[in-house]
């Protein structure tokens, strides 16, 4: 790993410099990380009094619960349709924004402020538009002959929170998008526009392999977003209801381990979700270049 | 623009237009709500504001939904700014001081330390729930600011951010003012730091919308209401067993939750999309 060609010399001060992080890394991150593996091998009955080692129990139990499967599926046909209507529709406005270059930046400012809404808050907005008595949208559906509600239904419930998370990170990904396509050199586009290829053809043969870097780092990022910040939409709404249609994985572990107490259970999908989200972040390191180099 | 086609330049700025139109129509009715009565609320589809902004707004700011065990939004809003200051500022300065001593000096466990840093990135709060729970409890820090704020602070990113902005710093400054007789701590404060003043307002606001939008985290360590942030106070007011929920209250709470991160993001908007680029790319 580089350092500068001229450094300072000091025995003590690097450590002075470096302590809170360290500090802090290691009581609020490496310590419960390592809990939380080693509490994974341990049963606790259900007053805490007594514990024992159950080796791999846990996991056992893990793979032939369906419950825990189910939230599984769900988890993933959660965050594919989060990941894919959000970039879908950010790439669509970031196409048209790119197309017209002067007023980029307008639409780029009314476009982006939904990031800064917490997904909680997106969830409690959507919450409201969708519910069956009052809310606008169910009427709307009601009037087109589709009863809307997501306390019974659990298509509905799921299809609400893909909307409340999809809506607030468009944003971020029409942001990267519009970036991406901004550098992509204007004289490309302009002699396949003088060969006769519309703005279609230019799109599928120029822009989007072109893209594809963007199209992949997004993917993950918004992977990441869908496993794990979306935690406050399903709390604040659905409650992983109903039934368990929309409790993810990260719900899970939250139920589990502060309504369940069922400490080694909850304990084991944290295991589970640390090796996604290693897994996540090898591949953003190993397969998208980034500029940090170590 | 390539070419000029009216028709679809029109295609474009309708598409453009219904986007962002559908972006602002959950704000505009909740905006709507926050400003009916309650019963005018629960009778269903108003698209236009009603005449109770304000009488909601103080009720919701100076009592709060009161059915629902929620303290009034004015200190949770309190509680929230303390918390993303915090958190930004906290993670800022530890990452410089960190990113400092890594690209500075040459000291044993330096890769160490490094790499210590780096599997921050791969520990989320969301994967280590319980045993970070544990922790906060056994060192008292919970309902405190302390142990809102503290968890939160490490960061990978800020420091890489850092570590990679101070490597661009040409050598020849750091020399020149070594013969000037500056040490370390000289340097950094009056030559590295405010060359990274840029590269620190841009982290600002992504940090500080970061540490408002914290959901789970307060949800865990804070059982006293005093200590609730907005964000996660919100659901406390939905959670109504036996009663309908207040909606226009909970609205104007949506409202005030999101007016402060939204406008640090529309007024810093160029600061905003530079952070955002820099940690991610």
């Amino acid at each position: 790993m580089r350092t500068k060609r001229v450094v300072f010399r000091s025995l003590w001060l690097p450590y002075l410099l470096i302590a809170p992080q360290i500090a802090i890394t290691a009581i609020f991150f490496l310590w419960p990380a390592g809990q939380a593996i080693y509490q994974s091998f341990l049963r606790q009955d259900a007053f805490g009094l007594r514990t024992e080692f159950v080796g791999l129990e846990n996991f056992a139990r893990l793979v032939n619960d369906p419950l825990y499967l189910k939230s599984f599926t769900t988890t993933l046909v959660f965050s594919a349709l989060v990941a894919g209507i959000s970039m879908g529709v950010a790439l669509l406005l970031a196409v048209m924004a790119d197309r017209v270059l002067r007023s980029a930046l307008f639409y780029r400012t009314l476009l982006i402020w939904p990031y800064a809404v917490a997904p909680a808050v997106a969830g409690v907005l959507w919450f409201f538009l969708f519910n069956p008595t009052i809310g606008i949208a169910a009427y709307f559906l009601a009037r087109l002959g589709y009863e809307w509600n997501h306390y019974a239904s659990g298509t509905d419930a799921m299809a609400l929170i893909v909307i409340a998370a999809a809506w607030r990170q468009v944003s971020y990904n029409f942001l990267f998008f519009l970036a991406g396509l901004q550098a992509i050199p204007g004289s490309l586009t302009e002699a396949a526009a003088m060969d006769a290829a519309g703005p279609f053809k230019r799109f599928w043969t120029i822009q989007l392999p072109l893209l594809s870097p963007t199209v992949f780092f997004l993917l993950v990022v918004n992977l990441v977003y869908a496993f794990f910040d979306t935690f406050g939409i399903v709390h604040a709404t659905t409650r992983g209801g109903p039934g368990n249609d929309t409790a993810i994985l990260v719900f899970e572990v939250w139920r589990d381990a502060f309504e369940g107490l069922d400490l080694g259970f909850s304990a084991a999908q944290s295991v589970v979700l640390m090796a996604i989200v290693i897994a996540l972040t090898a591949i953003q390191f190993r397969y998208i270049e980034r500029r940090v180099e170590y | 623009m390539v070419e000029n086609r009216p028709l679809t330049n029109i295609v474009t700025h309708g598409v453009l237009i219904l986007g962002a139109a559908v972006f602002v129509l959950p704000i505009w009715i909740a905006f709507v709500a926050s400003t009916h009565t309650g019963r005018e609320v629960n009778r269903g589809l108003t698209l236009w504001p009603g005449d109770q902004f304000i009488a909601n707004y103080t009720t919701a700011l100076t009592e709060g939904v009161a059915t629902a065990g929620a303290p009034p939004l004015a200190l949770m809003l309190f509680n929230s700014t303390v918390m993303a200051l915090a958190i930004a500022v906290g993670k800022i300065t530890i990452s410089l001081l960190s990113a400092f001593a890594i690209v500075y000096f040459r000291f044993p466990f330096r890769v160490l330390a490094f790499w210590t840093i780096f599997v921050t990135l791969m520990l989320p709060v969301e994967v280590r729930i319980l045993p970070t729970f544990e922790v906060v409890a056994g060192l008292g820090l919970l309902n405190s600011y302390a142990g809102l704020s503290i968890p939160l602070i490490a960061s990978a990113t800020a420091t890489f951010l850092f570590r990679q902005f101070f490597m661009t710093v040409p050598d020849e400054l750091t020399e020149a003012a070594r013969i000037d007789g500056a040490g370390p701590l000289r340097f950094f404060r009056d030559i590295l730091v405010p060359l990274s003043r840029t590269n620190l307002a841009a982290l600002f606001v992504i940090l500080f919308i970061y540490g408002w939008n914290q959901y789970l985290w307060p949800l865990l360590v804070t059982t006293d209401e005093s200590y609730y942030t907005i964000v996660m106070g919100i659901q406390r007011m939905l959670a109504t067993s036996d009663q309908l929920p207040e909606w226009h209250l909970i609205m104007a709470t949506a409202i005030l939750a999101m007016i402060p991160p939204v406008l640090v993001i529309v007024l810093m908007q160029r600061l905003f999309v530079r952070g955002l680029v820099e940690v991610e790319k």
